[in-house]
């Protein structure tokens, strides 16, 4: 702790923070809200060609022939390129290279990419597109998980993978499972559905490209821009250093634009082909189609507890669909079972994972990657366990926290958490404890926990994951990171640390980010790692160059307080030659010591509370939700006013998710791929948020910050369903819960049935047997605690 | 991105030149007003076309008598929606126009568009590549109904909140033709079919509404939706009461999004005449209204639930106009 004396909040010292933690506005605020930021779309260079994809009508099928001499011969038509042109696959993780940018073999779902055109306007793209002649031998598509678990009709969707159609399985086990499940007072099963939905940005992805002295430049709406670059570089068959890759102004993200995508390779090749800018703005249907949204997750989960609701065993099993590629898929499998053990204590865990191939666009990360299915399962779960004890639910859950500084069973390390404190602060300004009972008015209560970035990267490599560069020159401070500004304010975060630390305001800090050629490399903004990880590289970048500039003022005999920076920036510049400094952020080496470990271990975790109200209609089954309170440990608020905004974005987004979006099929098609008609909540639809920020100030992160992107969104699903039933005494155990659902849940409730609404078995599916792995010693971590 | 088709832009300045520009070019030409369906449709290809003939010189004005209200077709949703006149004596209307999409397209869309907006389908309100993809329906480039394949009509839904309100408030249009104007009740004005849903010649431009009601008239419309703005019905009730003292003289129930047209519950209408508006009347009016409606698997929700729903909201309705009745408001 020597070298960071701002962080003592417990022993009471005075804090003496200037910039962190204080409500500024964003840092590109006024470029948004005027308009002048530059988005992909907004770039139109001399000569820009305009760029459309023919995409498949068929969710399977072989493709026989592909005939564009008609498309050729349209005046303004530029180019025309098939699979043929960009043979070499790609897939964001090494194991799942299974994409190409445009099929010209076979067709995995409508909406599969197979041929692109170049023409002087869009139109004529268009219509270029529509006069490809495609001949194809349509195979019977695969629509469910069910149906992907049986043996195929015609074929495999894809040519690698387990059994049938399915992709992935993982099967882990944790400490003594029998033994468990025998010292058990109660033990109960559930299952549970968490539909499928779609990230929904406001932009849709576009990118620009450019050829010029044998240099690919592509300026894209992307998340990754280094992750892109790999890609281009590998299926454009380039070295990296003649491919540069810039992040245009975002229009929002959310894991959906994390992804290498096939309209970033076309436009790249061809900006070569045809030696013009080539720009591709995907429609709004398109966007849907390229979407790596959350996947469809059915899930089984058996825990045993003691008499007073300890829980001593938990057995979970997930079954994804994940559309027709990898994508993320492997490590969203992964996910689906990691983080249970993070929120509670589990002695003794197993979990079996399996993800399966459908003709549906492929599923990724989406706000939370994997983890708020399993999360809406176990909150559901855990209050259904109390209440057959007859526990006070959130009473059940206290006693099952996990405590600050320990090893899950699954060997994760857990520093800070602030559960409890986040626990009280809803339930107290809810009056959960005290709610009124009226017909049709019911409160629900969940929590959740989420990583402050990946530990691992997605390929595997040693070097750091997010490094910063920093510049002084005439008193002009100008930062470099290849992070990338998605709206969720990195830009504000890294001028702020760095602002902190040099005594400046982030205003006056110049930001050079998101670009492979000028600035080092960020992973990228996913995984909510970018204020962890690029936030030390900042704070070390700063701190390196905060010592130059002292040592120089010092030496002239004065005191880095009683000058000016630009006094302070001369007497270095004249010291040291070119002032530059660097710091760099590599994560510590987290994982446990078995196969499959890379996917969970983070260097921080955030928690969250959440109450939900609500009032649902006995008769329409419509749920109208009143007031969320939330608490959220972001361990500290580098900018109080960037967190309550992530938060209330992210219970925004849940609500969605447990009131309406879902992303479904009918005959082979996505059912509405259009804004009107895949609904996401209005303003209207959105109540009052109380938000409350929880800092626990942890040990490692910058400041002692952790994230605070997607953590919030994952309490708010199971908060909605407990309050369903809290209100009705139903259970809706899928969602979105929809009024037809509800009114159905409470038919059977009248009829004497189960009441409760959601899938009635989990499928047998033949998972291999588990890879058991001894929980870690309890001692594990006591070395480095004190670093 | 999708984009505009070309198309030439016809600016007339009268209804009757605007009737003989349409009657001249055919199929090929389209009025428009507001825009707010007509341009999205032209993107995604439901449209094909290669004129438009403004109506932006038709004016905007409300002009009220003392049983009736005359409205320029003009005049925007949001004029409607706002307007003092109409909030007192024809409260359902003015309700109804407040509830069409959301307030920009309230402010550009109009009352007169409104009352001829095409009617809709998830199988027909999608992209011309989507379209491609499900297969081209009766609608639009096909021969099939993909919402019924067995029917040999289209079953698009009438998604108008304004006309059924129109309707039960007894509204008659001015029709201006290239030969002259006529009038015609609204009630006229539709066709249970998805594709040939007006009755009116496609030349004739729709200048002015004009809804009656006496000083005893109560109205209300309920719009059933998933969101609290933008959507279309999915179901609505338009309810228009003249009272007798305590009880019910005439009542007229139109029913929206439950049919290729705006659907009159008469039986419930007439059911109600001479009756109290008390709640056990109510609910056997809504009950007896719910029974035409046969919503089909092509807008939003389940048509379960849909048909379920219109007895709720015909209920609603009628409870605001019984003296706006404590528990039933929509």
């Amino acid at each position: 702790m020597s070298d960071r004396p701002h962080l003592s909040p417990a022993s009471g010292e005075v804090n003496s923070l200037r910039v962190v933690g204080k409500r500024l506005p964003k840092v590109d605020a006024a470029t948004k809200v005027t308009g002048r930021a530059v988005y992909a779309d907004d770039m139109l260079p001399a000569r820009t060609l305009h760029c459309r994809i023919l995409r498949s009508p068929h969710p399977h099928a072989r493709i026989l022939s592909i005939d564009t001499s008609a498309a050729k011969r349209i005046p303004g038509v530029i180019a025309v390129i098939t699979g043929a042109d960009l043979p070499v696959k790609f897939g964001i993780l090494p194991v799942t290279q299974d994409e190409r940018a445009l099929e010209h073999e076979k067709v995995r779902y409508v909406g599969d990419p197979i041929a692109a055109v170049a023409a002087t306007e869009e139109e004529i793209a268009a219509a270029a597109c529509d006069a490809i002649a495609v001949e194809y031998e349509v195979l019977e598509p695969v629509m469910s998980i069910e149906a992907a678990l049986a043996q195929p009709k015609d074929e495999r969707i894809q040519d690698y993978g387990g059994p049938n159609n399915i992709h992935k399985f993982v099967s882990l086990e944790f400490g003594d499972m029998d033994g468990g499940f025998a010292r058990a007072a109660h033990v109960r099963e559930d299952v549970f559905f968490f539909q499928g939905n779609t990230h929904l940005p406001m932009e849709q992805h576009s990118a620009v490209a450019t050829y010029v002295d044998g240099r690919v430049t592509l300026w894209s709406s992307t998340q990754v821009v280094h992750y892109v670059h790999r890609a281009l570089a590998k299926v454009l068959e380039l070295p990296m250093n003649r491919i540069r890759v810039i992040g245009a102004a975002h229009g929002g993200g959310f894991g959906g634009k994390t992804d290498p995508f096939a309209h970033e390779i076309v436009v790249a090749k061809l900006a070569m082909l045809t030696g013009r800018p080539v720009k591709c703005t995907l429609t709004r249907e398109e966007v849907f189609y390229a979407h790596r949204g959350r996947h469809p997750v059915l899930m089984w989960v058996k825990t045993g507890v003691t008499a007073d609701g300890r829980i001593t065993a938990m057995h979970f099993r997930s079954a994804l669909d994940g559309g027709a590629y990898g994508s993320y898929g492997v490590a969203s499998t992964f996910y689906t079972g990691a983080l249970q053990t993070v929120t509670y204590d589990i002695p003794a865990y197993k979990f079996e994972g399996c993800r399966v191939f459908t003709n549906k666009p492929p599923c990724g990360p989406k706000r939370g990657h994997g983890t708020p299915q399993p999360r809406f399962a176990i909150e559901l779960h855990l209050v259904k366990i109390a209440l057959d004890l007859g526990l006070d639910p959130v009473d059940l859950k206290r006693r099952n926290f996990v405590e600050p500084n320990t090893r899950t069973v699954n060997w994760l390390r857990v520093t800070s958490c602030g559960l409890e404190e986040c626990t009280d602060l809803v339930l107290r300004a809810s009056g959960y404890r005290e709610r009124q009972r009226r017909p049709g008015h019911g409160m629900g209560f969940a929590i959740s926990s989420y990583l402050s970035g990946a530990g691992t990267a997605i390929y595997w490599n040693d070097m750091p994951h997010s490094e910063v560069q920093i510049k002084v020159d005439r008193g002009g401070v100008t930062a470099y990171c290849g992070a990338m500004e998605i709206g969720q304010g990195s830009d504000s975060v890294l001028a702020t640390i760095v602002a902190e630390e040099l005594g400046l305001q982030p205003s006056e800090i110049r930001l050079v980010t998101a670009d492979t050629d000028t600035t080092p490399i960020d992973l990228g903004s996913y995984s909510s790692r970018v204020t962890f990880m690029a936030g030390n590289a900042a704070l070390e970048a700063a701190r390196k160059m905060r010592a130059m500039l002292v040592e120089a003022v010092e030496a002239a005999g004065r005191t880095y307080d009683e000058v000016t920076f630009e006094e302070a920036s001369v007497l270095a510049e004249a010291r040291f030659g070119t002032l530059t400094s660097a710091g760099s952020y590599t994560p510590p080496k987290l994982a446990g010591p078995y196969k499959g470990s890379g996917v969970g271990p983070s260097p921080a975790y955030s928690y969250s509370a959440c109450v939900v109200d609500l009032d649902a209609d006995v008769r329409t089954g419509l749920v109208t939700v009143n007031k969320v309170w939330i608490a959220h440990d972001v361990g500290r608020a580098i900018n109080p006013l960037l967190v309550e905004g992530q938060v209330e974005g992210s219970v925004y987004m849940g609500l969605g998710e447990a009131l309406m979006e879902e992303q479904v099929f009918r005959k082979g098609l996505h059912k509405w791929p259009s804004m009107l008609e895949y609904k996401s909540p209005t303003f209207l639809d959105t109540p009052e948020i109380q938000t409350f920020i929880v800092e626990t100030v942890d040990r490692e992160g910058p400041y002692g910050a952790k994230e605070a992107g997607q953590g919030p969104l994952l309490p708010v699903p199971p908060a909605v369903c407990a309050a369903v039933h809290d209100a009705l005494g139903v259970w809706i155990d899928e969602i979105p819960v929809t009024p037809e659902k509800v009114v159905e849940a409470l038919r059977r409730k009248g009829k004497g049935e189960p009441a409760r609404y959601g899938p009635p078995r989990f499928p047998d599916i033949p998972f291999p047997p588990a890879i058991k792995v001894e929980p870690p010693p309890k001692d594990l971590d006591a070395s480095t605690a004190q670093i | 991105m999708l984009r505009l088709p070309r198309f030439k832009y016809l600016r007339p300045r009268t209804a009757r030149e605007a009737a003989t520009m349409a009657a001249e070019l055919g199929a090929r030409a389209m009025f428009v007003a507001g825009g707010t369906d007509l341009y999205p449709k032209l993107k995604r290809r439901q449209f094909e076309i290669d004129t438009l003939i403004g109506l932006d010189f038709l004016p905007r004005a409300i002009r009220n008598g003392s049983t009736e209200c005359a409205i320029d077709a003009g005049v925007t949703l949001s004029g409607a929606a706002h307007n003092a006149h109409l909030n007192a004596g024809f409260a359902g209307y003015a309700q109804a126009a407040g509830l069409v999409s959301s307030p920009p397209l309230r402010n550009a869309g109009t009352i007169g568009g409104n009352l001829c907006v095409d009617t809709r389908c998830n199988y027909y309100d999608m992209t011309y590549e989507w379209r491609k993809a499900a297969g081209f329906c009766l609608k639009k480039d096909g021969d099939i109904c993909l919402v019924a394949p067995s029917s040999p009509r289209c079953w698009a839904v009438s998604s108008s909140d304004t006309a059924p309100m129109a309707m039960a408030l007894g509204g008659v249009v001015t029709l201006v033709g290239p030969d002259g104007e006529r009038e015609a009740p609204v009630a006229s004005l539709y066709r249970d079919d998805g594709i040939e849903y007006m009755a009116k010649q496609t030349s004739e431009v729709l200048t002015s509404l004009r809804l009656q009601a006496s000083a005893a008239t109560r109205s209300a419309y309920v719009k059933l939706r998933r969101r609290g703005s933008i959507d279309f019905p999915v179901a609505g009730a338009a309810v228009a009461v003249e009272m007798e003292g305590d009880l019910v003289r005439t009542a007229r129930i139109v029913l929206s999004a439950v049919a290729s047209h705006p659907l009159e519950a008469s039986a419930a209408g007439a059911f109600l005449g001479g009756n109290r508006l008390d709640p056990e009347t109510i609910r056997e009016a809504a009950e007896l209204a719910g029974r035409p409606a046969k919503p089909l698997d092509n807008a939003d929700l389940s048509h379960f639930w849909r048909k379920r729903m219109v007895r709720i909201v015909v209920e609603q309705a009628l409870g605001r106009v019984s003296d706006q009745r404590a528990g039933l408001d929509g």
